[in-house]
């Protein structure tokens, strides 16, 4: 520092004070800086925590363990009395679990009048054999009376104990797949006849009370026919509402109350437009429950204020000399706006949108309140047909008991985290690589 | 007709007739007097006329035409008796209607007379009916079903005629010297202005729509004992016994909604003030590049997914901890206010930091400046300067925060229980607002028992909260920028 002695007495005796003094100050500043650099640090920590947790917990979820089993059509079980040609029901009928059960009987090498070993075959094989067995009958009767070889889904809890994720040390009653289980299991294993593959079904079932059928099917079609939604209502109505608000509107009571309403809306919590959806357009317009139509309404009233505020600062911030240059070469207000201004401002409008439909595609309150908590199987072929959405799914899920569930449900959420992950990440880049400064 | 025919109609009408209208003001191009405005204008001004004032009265036509058959199906029913035996009138249209919708699929000539019959016959076209549907209520759908037709045939016909006649209106308007550019943008603007109000109309139905459940609520169960009310017992009641008892106290939600709250905020204030400190005055602009976009990905996590953390990672990871301390019962429940408001934190840090890095960043350099050149350190410049000037726009952040926290559903659905207590043990359970809003509404209910109808009323208790919030954090965080712009 640059203390001069200009009165060396009183300065000799206040120096050793003022040093002390500022050591300490210097310490502060750097303990300062540590809880500056800790408080970030923690905050990166719990994103790295929570993504891992989840990452690990769910990446199984993307494979699923089936038994190719050469399956007999046999035409004696399948339609004994040869009816099929005048009544096709009996081929939706058929016992087909049978079928697979034969087939997987043949395999092991098990005597089949040894009803005892049989039975505990029970719960090996998915339920959902059934379904499998019946649509390749379905598509194809000619199969009747052949011999193919066909992926059978393993149940979930042999699922589970092939993946390693059940505890064998744990006594046998205690736990949901038998040692003889286990000893199949590896038989198979070692045969290479049991084995994990991609999980497709995972993208492509809908709901189903049982893990290794259910999928997000339905909730990923539902999700995409509500972004599609938002995107057509909020992006224009957003944009035209800035456009009025920042290049049209006087400074009058009206406008105010807009502006208000605006930034009001942005930080009213999200399941109260649950609440306005489920009373105005389910209640008074009589809109179906559980739709993705109503789902995408309700995100869009959600969605507005946001691409609002963005648009409005991106319109902002084209410079007034590009207004004044288009209205001095006779542009009309209209067309300088639409011309001129908007293009400019584009890259900040898909931005604030691609923001706002991150937001809308993460939110499940507003969507628990409007039904779309529902047991849906089938793919809603019309926006108005009952579905459920990415979130909603994760969250049934989640209310599941089943362990198998959890893992679908996280990853579901890896896949859901992935969408989002893209969108931000393109609204971050597009932002750096568009943004202007005039 | 289907309305959604007579659109594609009027739309089309409006297509040629903006391809005729191009077509007509471009021959006056090459002429000698100057045309005002250019050919698309004069094009667009004909299709906004052909389809505006048709599609207007498409819409009122068809509201008008759903009230009538109602009063018309309403009229026809016959008149209600103590052994009626559909529960209300309301259900009693509203099967009519869809005993109406069904019969459409069958031949009008052979349809049976009594629901028995016809039952089966819809079943096979996969109409399922509900039950109750009774004998005399066939005759009236039919009737309605023709009502319906005649009014539909109507509506579709002025629709059309309104059509034409605005096109050929426009067409004939069509001269060198007539303004359909401005025409065109004076619609424009009034298609603006219709936009942005869609804000205000929004605010409105979210008011009107609660407020009138509320109102209906109340009717059942006196507000007194709704705001004052210590215990949370709505006691689901069978369909239709009316079932207005059970107790609907406030005070145990509003207590577990504002408890959590605080701890997210006692967790997400510092740090998230702190992280806005360090990145605004410390991080270089590399470790800036770096952390921004990290806490933007953080803030963009939906918050199911942090409940789910709550519920699956960390709620039993805390009983596991606060088992293996004590050495046996763990103290921290699975479900608790501290694991639902630890996360809830969580999820606010990004809120606080972006909201108060704005703050911090708009202090004028002239402030920091001083300081510095007067000999202070950067802690200190920041503690005695810069937060001082900063305080009131991070009281705003704060707020707008704590409403946010106020306002958080899916982290409190899944980590912080269901059960009502009234507690201060941050380690037990508790429930909020949010919470018993869905509870209230998922699931088979009947609408206008007070069980669902409390949803609303908890809904415009929370509005309210958090409308008054935000509303002084918008205020204190405008005022703040205006102090140094």
């Amino acid at each position: 520092m640059t203390d001069i002695p200009m009165d060396s007495m009183v300065r000799a005796a206040a120096h050793p004070r003022r040093d002390i003094g500022l050591k300490a100050r210097y310490a502060a500043e750097r303990r300062f800086r540590i809880y500056g650099a800790l408080a970030i640090s923690v905050g990166l920590a719990f994103l790295a925590i929570m993504l891992i947790t989840i990452v690990s917990k769910g990446y199984t979820a993307f494979w699923q363990t089936t038994v190719t089993l050469p399956i007999n059509f046999d035409e004696k079980l399948i339609d004994p009395s040869n009816k099929r040609a005048t009544d096709p029901s009996v081929l939706i009928k058929a016992n087909y679990p049978k079928l697979a059960e034969r087939a997987l009987i043949a395999k092991l090498g098990i005597d089949p009048s040894n009803k005892p070993m049989v039975m505990k075959l029970k719960g090996f094989l998915s339920e959902g054999a059934r379904v499998q067995l019946r649509d390749i009958v379905a598509a194809d009767p000619s199969v009747i009376g052949t011999t193919r070889d066909v992926n059978i889904l393993a149940a979930a809890n042999l699922d589970s104990a092939f993946k390693g994720q059940i505890d064998l040390s744990v006594e046998e009653a205690r736990r949901k797949v038998s040692d003889q289980q286990i000893t199949w299991m590896n038989k198979l294993k070692a045969d290479g006849v049991m084995a994990e593959h991609f999980n497709t079904g995972l993208f492509s079932y809908g709901a189903s009370s049982r893990p290794e059928t259910s999928g997000m099917g339905v909730a990923i079609i539902g999700s995409f026919y509500m972004m599609v939604i938002v995107l057509l209502l909020a992006l224009p109505i957003g944009v035209a509402a800035s456009i009025y608000l920042e290049e049209f509107a006087k400074k009058n009571r009206l406008t105010d109350l807009i502006e208000v309403n605006i930034n009001n809306l942005a930080a009213v919590p999200s399941i109260v437009f649950g609440l306005l959806g489920l009373a105005v357009f389910i209640n008074f317009l009589g809109m179906p429950r559980s739709a993705a139509f109503v789902g995408g309404l309700v995100l869009t009233l959600m969605t507005l204020p946001t691409i609002i505020i963005a648009t409005r600062a991106a319109l902002a911030a084209v410079p007034p000399s590009i207004r004044s240059a288009a209205l001095g070469l006779g542009a009309s207000k209209m067309q300088m706006v639409f011309h001129h201004i908007l293009p400019l401002a584009a890259p900040g409008i898909l931005t604030g949108t691609i923001i706002g439909l991150a937001r809308a595609l993460g939110e499940t309150a507003p969507l628990l309140l409007i039904g779309m908590v529902a047991f849906v199987a089938d793919y809603p072929t019309t926006p108005f047909d009952p579905a459920t959405a990415l979130p909603v799914q994760i969250y049934m899920w989640a209310n599941e008991a089943e362990r198998a569930f959890v893992e679908r449900m996280s990853g579901a959420i890896i896949i859901l985290l992935v969408f989002l992950m893209a969108m931000n990440i393109t609204a971050i880049v597009l932002r750096r690589r568009f943004e202007r400064r005039w | 007709m289907s309305s959604l025919l007579v659109l594609a109609i009027v739309v089309a009408i409006g297509v040629v007739a903006f391809l005729i209208g191009r077509q007509r003001a471009a021959a006056h191009e090459n002429g000698t007097v100057k045309p005002h405005s250019r050919a698309h204008y004069h094009g667009w001004w004909a299709f906004l006329l052909a389809v505006l004032p048709a599609l207007l009265l498409l819409a009122v036509w068809t509201i008008g035409s759903s009230v009538y058959l109602d009063r018309h199906i309403h009229a026809a029913l016959p008149e209600r008796t103590a052994d009626s035996k559909v529960a209300s009138e309301a259900l009693d249209v509203s099967l009519v209607k869809s005993l109406a919708k069904g019969i459409r699929r069958l031949d009008a000539n052979t349809l049976p007379a009594s629901f028995a019959e016809l039952q089966p016959l819809l079943a096979a076209k996969g109409v399922a009916l509900a039950t109750d549907t009774q004998d005399y209520m066939i005759p009236i759908a039919v009737e309605a079903n023709k009502v319906q037709d005649r009014l539909g045939l109507f509506g579709a016909v002025i629709t059309l005629a309104l059509a034409i006649a605005g096109a050929f209106y426009a067409l004939r308007q069509i001269a060198p010297r007539a303004r359909a550019r401005n025409n065109v943008e004076r619609l424009m603007l009034w298609g603006l202005l219709a936009a942005s109000t869609i804000a205000i109309l929004t605010t409105i139905g979210i008011v009107l729509s609660m407020l009138f459940q509320t109102i209906t609520f109340f009717e059942s169960v006196s507000p007194m004992s709704f705001f004052f009310g210590t215990v949370w017992d709505p006691r689901f009641a069978d369909a239709g016994s009316g079932g207005s008892q059970g107790q609907f106290g406030l005070i145990p939600l509003l207590a577990g909604t504002l408890y959590i709250a605080a701890v997210a905020l006692l967790v997400a204030v510092p740090v998230g003030l702190m992280s806005a400190v360090y990145m605004a005055e410390y991080a270089s602009p590399k470790v800036r590049g770096v952390v921004k976009p990290a806490l933007e990905l953080l803030a963009g996590i939906p918050t199911i997914v942090y409940g789910i953390f709550a519920v699956v990672t960390l709620g039993p990871f805390l009983r596991d901890l606060s088992a293996a301390l004590t050495g046996g019962s763990p103290f921290i429940q699975g479900q608790s206010i501290f694991t639902a408001g630890l996360v809830m934190g969580i999820m606010l840090i990004p809120v606080v930091s972006s909201l108060s890095d704005d703050i911090i960043t708009a202090v004028p350099r002239a402030m920091r400046d001083g300081s510095l050149g007067l000999g202070a350190t950067r802690s200190e410049t920041i503690k005695r300067v810069i937060l001082p000037a900063a305080l009131p726009g991070i009281v705003g952040a704060i707020l707008l925060t704590a409403s946010r926290a106020i306002g958080e559903t899916m982290i409190v659905v899944l980590a912080a229980g269901v059960a009502a207590n009234l507690t201060v043990n941050p380690f037990e359970a508790m429930t909020t607002i949010t919470v018993k809003i869905v509870n209230q509404l998922t699931g088979d209910l009947e609408f206008n028992s007070p069980q669902t109808l409390v949803a609303f009323a908890l809904g415009l208790t929370l509005f309210a909260l958090t409308l008054v919030m935000n509303i002084v954090a918008l205020y204190i965080v405008r005022k703040y920028r205006e102090q140094y712009e």
